[in-house]
């Protein structure tokens, strides 16, 4: 795959509660930003929405980076959630619908998958969670 | 951002004027619950147009309200989910399950109205 031209990023830090307002709300314009489709935004929205409670509940906090990339004629926006909280002991788990630690509605992680074009997770125990999503123009 | 909820007869009505932090959904759900008690409401609409995003927290919280106020014996309508928001809820699987949603404040007072039980005289 060649290489993704970056285009413009924006980082948001995620320490507190609001702070899952503010990265959506980011997350929305720069999708908005990119031409999106306002149906599309709202599912990158959604999706950051998920990944940065995950780091206020997991990890307590980490932040959250947005970036506008290219690739041949596609332009897209990718999503890195990145935390240095206890991180995941069973990834594969994790990724099942239904199944939670928190004791909430599984969903988080599953559902992120399915709002965004491409999801790719990486975590271990003790060392953190960083998980990149991608949304693509087309 | 506190959401204001509107005694209207029988029922109770929270418009959610703007995006709402965890917290503040939190303390929405609180809040009807224990008005539901102190106005003997029969019914509570909550009308989130104004959400541009309903993720699974936020559906959660509101599936919660809706049981928790149906166990204290009233009955709950969520108004006002947007095209863009519904489709994202479905792509994520949030169903809102067991919960009575309507298009609008109308539909739903009007629900409310038709299914409130009529004083029987068994």
């Amino acid at each position: 795959m060649k290489p993704l031209e970056l285009m413009e990023e924006i980082k948001v830090s995620v320490t507190s509660d609001p702070d899952i307002v503010a990265a959506r709300t980011r997350g929305r314009a720069m999708a908005l930003q990119l031409g999106l489709r306002p149906t599309a935004a709202t599912l990158v929205a959604t999706a950051i929405s998920e990944l940065a409670r995950n780091i206020l509940m997991y990890a307590r906090q980490g932040e959250i980076r947005i970036a506008l990339i290219e690739h041949g004629e596609r332009r897209g926006l990718v999503i890195v959630a990145h935390d240095e909280g206890p991180g995941i002991a069973d990834v594969e788990r994790a990724m099942e619908d239904g199944f939670s630690t928190s004791g909430r509605l599984g969903l988080g992680l599953p559902g992120v998958r399915r709002l965004m074009d491409e999801f790719e997770i990486r975590s271990a125990l003790g060392d953190g969670t960083t998980v990149r999503v991608k949304k693509w123009n087309g | 951002m506190q959401v204001p909820i509107l005694k209207q007869g029988a029922f109770l009505v929270a418009v959610i004027q703007s995006a709402l932090t965890d917290a503040d959904i939190v303390q929405l759900r609180d809040a009807i619950v224990s008005k539901v008690g102190h106005f003997r409401s029969r019914g509570v609409i909550i009308d989130v147009t104004a959400l541009d995003v309903m993720d699974s927290f936020a559906t959660g919280t509101l599936q919660d309200i809706a049981h928790m106020v149906r166990l204290r014996g009233a009955e709950t309508v969520i108004v006002g989910i947007q095209p863009d928001v519904a489709f994202a809820m479905v792509h994520m699987g949030l169903t809102l399950e067991g919960v009575t949603t309507k298009l609008d404040l109308e539909e739903g007072l009007d629900h409310l109205e038709r299914a409130r039980p009529a004083t029987s005289d068994r």
